[in-house]
């Protein structure tokens, strides 16, 4: 029920009801983007964000330096390992 | 894919294995963790996180599957509402084979009903804006990850003054769920592994009384293979040394205060109800959601009359137990016999995320399992 999957805005198809296209692995769909706009990031300006999909909507922006962390101490933890 | 690939590797879940493996020898007894969600316990059993973990780790599986918690009244009413004439039941397709007192949302489809399946609540508007002779019904459920989806739908449903749109509101809150368990004297936790989407819109500050209250450690958690096993050994750690902490794995996705953009919707189109029935939690005080006056016109419930009435479970079926993490699915007396994924007798074996439907599915029991379900004793149901 709250599967969620990420997926990269590709493109901004109207500004006004906050629509956008996702790809998620190749595909396409309409998404709603009304939880990640306010005055500070307009629709415009959500081109290119990675986002997690859930239920027709981008539920939030995925922090690519957060990720990039994570993997890092991931891979830290492998490199003791082996 | 990128976000999915990079938290599946083989060879990084070896590592986190070995140092979870590590951290248990350090801790003299046995450790019971909660994973709340059941998108978690899906892919617990779908990676067979369970069986690499070490003999003194159990996982408990929480009631964070909000199709396994409907009660079948709030059930009964969907289908009531389904039956007035003119009405299109709109629906995640989660709930359709969720067994009512008498029947289920496919089987009142079958019958006549128009209930339809949709990806989105903004589906179910454009629905609502194609028939508009006929009133659309939005069947809403789902914790705070969902909750802002249906939200932005009835805002949008205002703007666009549809009238023949409405919604039969039945979201739930995560923090007073967590509360009731944690209140109940009959389960035992060590810690729990906190539910990734919905911090996502909530935050992980709503969890600081898990810490300073109950102190029990959370870690909030993303849903691949390596963020339940990093999470998983980022509570022993927490356990070794002794630390009761509200920690982030997914911060990725998971900031502090949530998604205030969601949130703001969720508060301007939902109140909070002063009780909701949960299966197998009963009444909990302000854990459910309904919606405002100042949205009413979008409100099923005043716009259908509706039953209401409260249903017990079927007296074979243990879901409460389970859901409380009381009971492990194959401990059911009905499990795997009367009671499977074709013939759901309980919630929990309907919905994907339902850990009786996860046992079921992935098969994986060990021999002690496999030996305590062979020797279950046979049990005759009967309407």
């Amino acid at each position: 029920m709250c599967l969620g999957i990420p997926g990269q805005i590709v493109e901004i198809t109207d500004i006004n009801n906050k629509l956008a296209i996702v790809d998620v692995g190749g595909v396409k769909r309409q998404v709603n983007i009304a939880c990640i706009v306010d005055e500070q990031h307009p629709p415009e300006a959500c081109l290119g964000d990675w986002v997690l999909v859930h239920v027709g909507f981008a539920m939030n922006r995925i922090n690519e330096q957060e990720a990039a962390e994570t993997l890092k101490l991931l891979e830290e933890i492998a490199s003791v390992m082996s | 894919m990128k976000y999915v690939d990079e938290f599946r590797e083989p060879e990084k879940a070896e590592a986190l294995r070995r140092e979870i493996e590590k951290l248990s020898q350090q801790i003299n007894k046995h450790i019971k963790i909660m994973e709340v969600c059941g998108g978690h316990t899906h892919s617990i059993f779908k990676y067979g996180i369970e069986e690499i973990l070490p003999a003194n780790v159990e996982l408990i599986h929480g009631p964070g599957c909000p199709v396994c918690v409907m009660p079948k009244g709030r059930l009964d009413d969907a289908i009531a509402i389904s039956q007035n004439p003119n009405v299109i039941l709109a629906t995640f397709g989660d709930t359709m084979r969720v067994p009512g007192s008498k029947t289920s949302l496919l089987q009142a489809k079958a019958t006549g009903a128009d209930i339809r399946m949709v990806y989105s609540p903004l589906d179910s508007l454009q629905i609502a804006k194609n028939n508009p002779d006929k009133e659309v019904v939005f069947f809403a459920l789902g914790f705070e990850t969902t909750a802002p989806s249906t939200a932005f739908t009835i805002l949008q449903a205002a703007a666009e003054n549809i009238t023949n749109f409405s919604m039969f509101c039945n979201h739930v809150l995560v923090i007073p769920a967590l509360q009731a368990l944690l209140n109940n004297p009959n389960l035992q936790l060590d810690g729990f592994v906190g539910p990734g989407h919905v911090s996502m819109v909530i935050g992980t500050d709503p969890y600081e009384f898990i810490a300073q209250k109950y102190h029990k450690p959370i870690v909030v958690s993303g849903f691949e293979p390596l963020d339940i096993l990093q999470s998983i050994w980022m509570l022993l750690q927490q356990i070794v040394e002794n630390r009761c902490e509200v920690e982030n794995q997914y911060n990725r996705l998971v900031q502090k205060s949530g998604n205030q953009i969601a949130l703001e919707a969720m508060n301007k189109v939902f109140a909070v109800r002063d009780t909701f029935a949960w299966r197998g939690l009963d009444e909990i005080p302000y854990s459910g959601l309904k919606i405002r006056d100042e949205y009413a016109q979008f409100d099923a419930e005043l716009k259908f009359i509706i039953p209401n009435r409260k249903v017990a479970d079927h007296k074979a079926c243990q879901c409460g137990e389970i859901l409380k993490g009381v009971l492990k699915p194959w401990q059911c007396k009905v499990f795997g016999t009367a009671c499977t994924p074709e013939t759901p007798i309980g919630t929990c074996m309907v919905s994907s995320e339902g850990a009786c439907a996860a046992y079921y599915k992935y098969g994986r029991f060990s021999k002690t399992l496999q030996k305590q379900t062979t020797e279950k004793p046979k049990v005759t149901i009967s309407s």
